[in-house]
């Protein structure tokens, strides 16, 4: 009877994780340009490290929120609505960015590419935050109603809890970043990466874990702490292979982690799908809050044809692109001399601006 | 203003931003695909050359389609929670199949494109921009599921109040849908067609004003060359005259698709929404004509002060109904018979805050309906008037002298972005005070219907929604600014600004291709 919202439940959890997973190293990537690269160079460098990739991520989170709609209006709209201000600036930051990563080279201005790299830095910082956030309320609570309205003002979602979530999601696309950096690049940036993941593997997987941890305190799950601790196996691993030089051994590892992480928390919080804060009669569950089996049957058809699909043509994607890739290749950057100036030499320069 | 006002202006202003993106991603994304296809085929360099100029301008554009489109995803949760609630389990299937089985593949396979021109064999890397355009094309049909099935609600019951689907195949091939999609696809080739046109135009003009082509006495061109100026070639003229009459042709062929799906859609809409056609019309009073002017108070609502002033006897009803004489239901008509059927005041629902108990006001809102359908209809006609003159004007290979009138061939690229917008506000704005839409004459589910004003977020105040709406209207302005801007940026630098090396770089900086080469081709693989 259950089993349709149950299944629904877990693939929500996988689209959640695999945004994370996937889209937490370009996010990360984006907050590197501008705290890791040095120079013009490095900036472009790591640009180009998730050049073909970002958009294809972005859309997994796309993604999670249809497929929450689709298969739990309820949830859907008592999250999306409880956080209205927070999203506003998630969707802000994903703007910028996403607008960034395309316009930023197509200029060469450094006051262009200044305002662009911050846009590309902070949109990731606080999309990454928010993303957090919200995914730690979900599964520690939200002031509703029996409606599943939020009641206490716009702000009433601010808690320990959404600050955890966001410091947890940033930490880790820091990290994921940086492992990613030391997988894809050579030369100069691969060692420094190496040596970041080193440094502050251990604080940067802390929120999270804490995040789990709390989860697992108030729900006590016996499984949880099995996972848990092998989550912390997975980060051992993540540590050792880094040490070791083996940087995809080391990425996994830390997607492992993640894996295991949201697996403690969404597994801890089963069946409930967003509590309320104010009366557990109110909770959002996966049977209050689910579409009906028909629908949940029929969208079960299409995900089970178009996850592998998407799984497939993505991993061709990186297989492709696998190559690492150095600043010694980028070449200088330069601008064209325009068809059409405005009938003048001087256009010529000012097509160039 | 309350919440509900707010959020609608919002909803309004998001998405007919987000559609002047869309149209053009489709549109222009498809024609690219096209000519990479030619170039593929025929190996001829010209077209090369047009696929990397058209393709640089249609990626300019497409990232303000993927950035405006996360907004349109999230905000039906964040301002419409009563609607989503509502409409979730049928409403929400098509969206996140548009996700599932549209966005990944467009987004994924235009990252291959963009990165992967030396990187991949040529034939592969033609797929990968014909799936992505396709990934387009069916986003676009399951957007328009979801939307059509708000203006006729079909394959459900209703259970406990809401809707439950029951049968996807009448949700997914709504006749509704169908024709939308034809005609919104129509349009977006119009957009397409228009554009490829008028900048053509722009070049052309340019290398006349210079002096690069000149004409013979027979008025025929005689196609000349630079070699100081990049972009001034040979090849290049004929870049710019086949885009010009492949755009030309596009956008022809495109508003007489518009008109068949258009004069479909209006069969459909007469029978499912007969108000929004009686409001299209600001037809009060029953009858066969159509309106070609109605002066007065349009805004009246109640339609005492509207004075047909010119009208073509028979032609509504052939909109509407394919012969010239049944008469079509106009407003005052209408009203009473949803009064009857939808009641005459606002439940007395705490939904609706203070608009419970208040009369409900079922006409929509004429000036609106009545100019967007003239609109829509006008400025794609013009547009394909243009077109015509425009082949017959480019038949001996060039455009005519005159600066204004290559400003016109610039000023028309604009008119089916106005068809399309004014389309959709009609359309939208047309089926107030409803947001799913009840079909009179459909039986048995008939009572699947909500007002829009009971589909609000109850728990967001209107505080919280001005602030979204100044954030992001402000943020879309400046974004328009820039597009815009870098999209002159590039016309205006013509076929080198997308292949550089066929420019002169400033600083006599190498090309692309002959930075220091570490390990084979990875040097391609740079976009950024
Ligand atoms: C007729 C076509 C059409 C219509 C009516 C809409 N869209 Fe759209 N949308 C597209 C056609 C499209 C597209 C052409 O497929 C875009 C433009 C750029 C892109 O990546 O896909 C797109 C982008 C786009 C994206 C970003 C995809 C990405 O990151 O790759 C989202 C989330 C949406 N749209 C969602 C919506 C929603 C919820 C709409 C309804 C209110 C909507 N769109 C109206
Ligand atoms: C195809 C997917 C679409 C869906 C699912 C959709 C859905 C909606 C919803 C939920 C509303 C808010 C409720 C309301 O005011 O009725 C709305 C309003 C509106 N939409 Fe659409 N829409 C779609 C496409 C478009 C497009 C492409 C445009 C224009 C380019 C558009 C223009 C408008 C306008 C102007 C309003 C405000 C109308 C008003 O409040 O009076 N819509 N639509
Ligand atoms: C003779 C020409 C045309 C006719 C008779 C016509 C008719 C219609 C009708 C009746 C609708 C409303 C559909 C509904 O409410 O369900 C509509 C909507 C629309 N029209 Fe047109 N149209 C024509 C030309 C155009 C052109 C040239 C464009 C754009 C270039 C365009 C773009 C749109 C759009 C975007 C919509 C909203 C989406 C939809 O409902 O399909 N139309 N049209």
């Amino acid at each position: 009877m259950d089993f349709l919202p149950t299944l629904w439940f877990i693939l929500i959890a996988v689209l959640w994780t695999g945004y994370l997973f996937l889209e937490g190293f370009d996010l990360g990537v984006g907050m590197l340009m501008k705290v890791f690269a040095r120079d013009e160079k490095e900036r472009r460098l790591l640009l180009n490290t998730v050049g073909p990739v970002w958009d294809g991520n972005e859309v997994w989170l796309i993604t999670a929120g249809g497929a929450t709609f689709a298969a739990f209006p309820f949830w859907y709209a008592s999250l999306f609505s409880s956080l209205y201000i927070p999203l506003v600036f998630v969707l802000l930051a994903l703007i910028f960015r996403a607008v960034a990563f395309e316009y930023r080279g197509k200029v060469h201005h450094d006051t262009w590419r200044r305002v662009w790299d911050w846009a590309i830095g902070i949109g990731s910082l606080v999309a990454a935050f928010g993303i957090g956030a919200m995914l730690a309320l979900t599964t520690t609570g939200l002031p509703l109603d029996a409606n599943g309205d939020r009641v206490g003002g716009p702000f009433a979602w601010f808690t320990w809890y959404a600050v955890l979530g966001g410091m947890a999601v940033v930490a880790f696309c820091l990290l994921q970043a940086a492992a990613f950096l030391a997988l894809k690049t050579d030369g100069d940036v691969r060692l420094r990466a190496r040596r970041l993941v080193g440094r502050w593997l251990a604080v940067a997987l802390l929120p999270l874990a804490v995040w789990a941890i709390a989860v697992a305190v108030s729900n006590g799950k016996w499984f949880s702490w099995v996972l848990l601790a092998v989550a912390v196996a997975a980060a051992a691993v993540a540590w050792a292979a880094n040490l070791r030089g083996r940087e995809g051994l080391s990425f996994l590892a830390l997607g492992a982690f993640l894996l295991l992480g949201s697996s403690t928390i969404f597994s801890g919080v089963f069946p409930v799908v967003l509590p309320s804060t104010l009366n557990p009669a109110w909770n959002l569950t996966i049977a209050n809050a689910s579409s009906s089996p028909y629908t949940l049957g029929l969208m079960s058809i299409v995900a089970a044809v178009g996850v592998p699909l998407v799984l497939a043509y993505q991993a061709w994607t990186y297989w492709i692109f696998r190559k690492r890739i150095s600043t010694a290749h980028l070449p200088e950057p330069h601008d064209f001399a325009p068809a059409v100036g405005r009938g003048d030499a001087a256009a010529a320069a000012a097509g160039g601006s | 203003m309350e919440a509900l006002d707010i959020a609608r202006w919002q909803f309004g202003i998001v998405t007919v931003y987000h559609f002047l993106m869309v149209p053009l991603t489709i549109g222009l994304g498809l024609l690219v695909a096209v000519l990479q296809t030619v170039w593929h085929r025929t190996g001829r360099e010209e077209y090369l050359r047009a696929t990397k100029f058209w393709g640089k301008l249609f990626l300019i554009n497409f990232i303000m389609g993927v950035a405006t489109g996360i907004v349109q995803e999230f905000q039906f949760g964040m301002a419409w929670s009563q609607y989503s609630r509502f409409v979730g389990d049928v409403f929400g299937a098509p969206l996140a199949m548009e996700s599932l089985l549209a966005f990944f593949v467009e987004s994924t396979f235009l990252g291959l494109w963009i990165f992967g021109w030396k990187k991949l064999p040529a034939k592969v890397h033609l797929a990968c921009l014909w799936i992505a355009v396709c990934g387009s094309v069916v986003s676009a049909y399951f957007i328009l599921v979801a939307n059509s099935w708000m203006q006729h609600p079909v394959g459900v019951k209703m259970v406990d109040g809401y809707p439950h689907m029951v049968d996807a195949w009448a949700v997914f091939t709504n006749n509704t849908a169908l024709v939308a999609f034809f005609h919104t696809i129509t349009g977006a080739l119009a957009v397409a067609g228009a554009f490829l046109l008028g900048i053509s135009w722009y070049h052309l003009w340019r290398r006349r004003h210079d002096g690069i082509d000149t004409v013979d006495a027979a008025g025929r061109v005689v196609v000349g060359e630079s070699d100081t100026i990049p972009g001034r070639s040979k090849l290049d003229h004929s870049v710019w005259i086949k885009s010009l009459r492949i755009g030309a042709v596009v956008a022809m062929i495109a508003f007489a698709g518009s008109a068949v799906s258009g004069d479909m859609s209006g069969k459909l809409m007469f029978e499912q929404q007969p108000m929004k056609m009686a409001a299209a019309e600001a037809a009060c009073h029953d009858g066969t004509s159509f309106s070609v002017l109605s002066i007065g108070d349009l805004s009246s609502r109640d339609c005492s002060k509207v004075v047909a002033v010119m009208e073509i006897p028979g032609l509504l009803s052939f909109l509407a109904h394919n012969d010239f004489t049944t008469d079509i239901k106009g407003v005052n008509t209408l009203v009473p018979e949803y009064q009857a059927k939808y009641g005459t005041n606002v439940p007395d629902n705490p939904i609706y805050g203070d608009r419970a108990g208040q009369p409900i006001n079922y006409v929509p809102v004429m000036p609106v309906t009545y100019w967007g359908f003239r609109m829509m209809i006008g400025f794609g006609g013009l547009a394909a008037l243009a077109s015509a003159v425009a082949l017959f004007a480019t038949r001996k290979g060039t455009v005519p002298r005159p600066k204004w009138i290559m400003r016109l061939a610039l000023l028309g690229i604009l008119a089916p972005f106005g068809a399309n917008a004014a389309g959709w506000i009609f359309t939208e704005m047309g089926r107030q005070p409803f947001v799913v839409a009840p079909n009179p004459s459909m039986s048995g589910i008939d009572q699947v219907f909500m007002f829009t004003a009971a589909a609000v977020s109850p728990g967001v105040s209107a505080g919280e929604m001005i602030f979204s709406l100044a954030a992001l209207a402000s943020v879309y302005a400046v974004l328009l600014v820039v597009e815009v801007a870098l999209l002159a940026k590039y016309i205006r630098g013509g076929v080198p600004s997308a292949m550089p090396e066929l420019g002169h770089a400033p600083g006599g900086e190498g090309d692309r291709g002959d930075a220091p080469d570490g390990d084979g081709d990875d040097v391609l693989a740079f976009a950024y």
